[in-house]
């Protein structure tokens, strides 16, 4: 199986204080990684470090074959990123939004007009795409910067809580959607703080403390801890890890 | 080039649709320029004058009466004392006295040598420029009136103790500085404000995560502010002329040159406080308080650096309007070249790169 990410020992520091300390971790090619973690785990570091924002202290990383420390570049053009804020341009129209993204991946007019109609057929967005994206509830704006998140046809997408602040509905069908994509082939590593939707990853990986606790399939992990579900597992082995300390 | 010209499409876009802001860029110049204008009229009248006439001839009695005739000046409260004359300026009860030695007359006649005094209490900078030019100029009308045309010049001349500020107009003299300040204060703001913004709102991570380079994003972001400051400048430079009269002897092509070297120093200010805040308030309040403040105090702008005491002299070689301020000055009002002005534009030219170079390194290591 091709690999998508490989970190390997991959640590940040910020001063004296360790925010991600040794991390190891594979994801597979078109599989949905769940990266998991209580508020200030981490989680957040790795991911920007996986797209280039931020570099690490030590360690090795590899995002769709490119180096994190050289390749930086490369790695952009090949990612999507939508992070727990809202992103986009409030006061621009939702197609103005993927206009503007669309050019600043270097796509040309006939193409990024194809790629707009695609997305906005894809994600059910013809009613809205004309609004000022500042002006939509949060379902439909999470569902808009997806789509810009998607404008490039990004090998993988990155998503920092991307359902925070969504009702249960809308959050079914972002799900949908990135079930749809990982079909399609595209790698798809969110964090979020749901258990429901973690139990839809392939595999989910749990952070405390700058450090990866626990790696693996949601359904085996709940059974090795015997538990009834994630929420009870996921509680369990943090209350555990901070026990040990 | 293509990513660039989105980010500043981008830009005209958020510019378009705040149309609010789109209205301060554009009323403020024009408040401003009538605010200093009219209301702030530093053209000084009614100076308190005190004449000390020893020669005591018809030609002084003239001189005299041509001083308190001009307008400009009036009798003091209080006549001076023949041996300590100083005495009434120290008191306030006079802002100037005019010594008139014996011979005055005499040197008219002979065409001799012969020197006024006149002592001007320099408290009021302002008032004491005004003073010793308006005496000169009523010494000048003085002479005039007593040699026809074609004669040889008088030996008579005004030794005054404190001389500068030729220029008599207080709009012509502030209009121009004006620019200076507005360009200043405008580019720094807008810069760093939609810089702070696009930080604010999470969309500078969005689109680090894409392939724009910072130097791109910077570039992007800028040009529609140049374009808008230019027309602002252009909107002022306009009233200078129609409204206030404001004379342009020099070359506007030289001009508009410096206008832009200015403009770059002042967006480099704007994204050097967006490296340093990271809200839109914050930057509003840092970027008005760091460009205002000092452009207005420390440029020469409204008070004259040489009256400054010299650590202050010394600051004012940072303040890049200080030079903006000579060179449009002297381009419009001297008619002054590259000849004249080109200390000044070392000087301003050296402080745009060291600012855009400083702005563009640490926005890279701040945010890139």
């Amino acid at each position: 199986m091709e690999k998508a990410v490989v970190l390997n020992r991959l640590s940040r520091r910020f001063g004296d204080f360790i925010a991600v300390n040794e991390v190891s971790l594979d994801v597979e090619k078109g599989e949905i990684f769940g990266f998991l973690g209580a508020n200030g785990a981490g989680k957040t570091t790795v991911i920007r470090m996986l797209c280039g924002l931020l570099l690490p202290t030590s360690g090795t990383g590899m995002v769709n074959d490119f180096d994190i420390y050289r390749e930086n570049e490369q790695i952009k053009r090949s990612i999507g990123y939508m992070s727990q804020k809202f992103s986009l341009y409030q006061d621009l129209t939702g197609k103005q939004n993927f206009e503007f993204f669309g050019t600043v991946y270097g796509l040309k007019s006939k193409l990024l007009n194809e790629r707009i109609d695609e997305l906005t057929a894809e994600l059910e967005l013809s009613e809205f795409i004309n609004r000022l994206a500042g002006s939509l509830p949060m379902g439909w704006r999470q569902r808009l910067a997806l789509a810009a998140a998607l404008i490039h046809k990004p090998k993988i997408l990155f998503l920092d809580e991307p359902t925070g602040g969504v009702d249960p509905v809308f959050r079914r069908k972002f799900w949908d959607i990135l079930y749809r994509l990982a079909d399609e082939g595209t790698t798809v590593f969110v964090t979020t703080h749901y258990m429901d939707e973690a139990e839809y990853c392939r595999r989910i990986s749990i952070m405390h403390r700058g450090r990866i606790v626990e790696i693996g399939d949601p359904r085996e992990l709940i059974k090795k801890y015997n538990q009834p579900d994630l929420q009870e597992t996921f509680i369990k082995l943090i209350s555990r890890e901070s026990q040990n300390e | 080039m293509n990513k660039i010209k989105f980010i500043a499409i981008k830009e005209f876009r958020h510019i378009m649709r705040d149309s609010r802001s789109l209205i301060i860029v554009i009323l403020m110049p024009i408040m401003m320029t009538f605010l200093y204008g009219y209301a702030i009229n530093l053209d000084v009248k009614n100076i308190k004058l005190a004449i000390v006439d020893f020669d005591n001839s018809s030609e002084s009695r003239d001189l005299t009466g041509r001083f308190y005739n001009s307008g400009y000046f009036v009798k003091s409260e209080k006549l001076p004392d023949m041996e300590s004359p100083e005495k009434v300026l120290v008191a306030g009860k006079a802002n100037a006295v005019l010594f008139i030695k014996p011979g005055l007359a005499e040197a008219i006649a002979n065409f001799s040598d012969y020197e006024l005094g006149i002592t001007v209490d320099g408290s009021d900078a302002n008032l004491a420029a005004a003073a010793s030019s308006y005496a000169k100029m009523i010494l000048a009308e003085f002479l005039s009136s007593k040699f026809s045309s074609g004669q040889t010049e008088s030996g008579v001349i005004l030794r005054s103790k404190i001389l500068y500020n030729e220029d008599l107009q207080s709009s012509h003299f502030f209009v121009p500085g004006l620019i200076a300040v507005i360009l200043m204060m405008i580019s720094a703001l807008l810069a760093s404000v939609t810089i702070a913004r696009e930080k604010e709102t999470g969309t500078m991570e969005q689109l680090l995560t894409s392939p724009v380079t910072p130097r791109q994003i910077i570039l992007g972001k800028v040009i529609p502010y140049v374009i808008l400051a230019s027309l602002d400048g252009l909107l002022i430079l306009l009233f200078a002329l129609i409204i206030f009269g404001v004379p342009f002897s020099g070359s506007s092509l030289l001009l508009m040159m410096f206008g832009l070297i200015y403009l770059t120093t002042a967006l480099s200010f704007g994204i050097l406080i967006s490296t340093l805040v990271k809200t839109q308030q914050l930057a509003m309040m840092f970027s008005l308080l760091a460009t205002v403040l000092p452009t207005v105090m420390l440029s020469g702008y409204i008070f004259e650096i040489k009256n400054m005491p010299v650590v202050m002299q010394w600051l004012t070689q940072l303040i890049p309007a200080r030079y903006f301020i000579m060179i449009i000055r002297g381009i419009m009002l001297k008619g002054s070249g590259l000849a004249e002005l080109w200390t000044e534009s070392i000087f301003l030219i050296a402080l745009t790169i060291g600012l855009l170079t400083l702005a563009v390194k640490r926005f890279q290591l701040k945010i890139g």
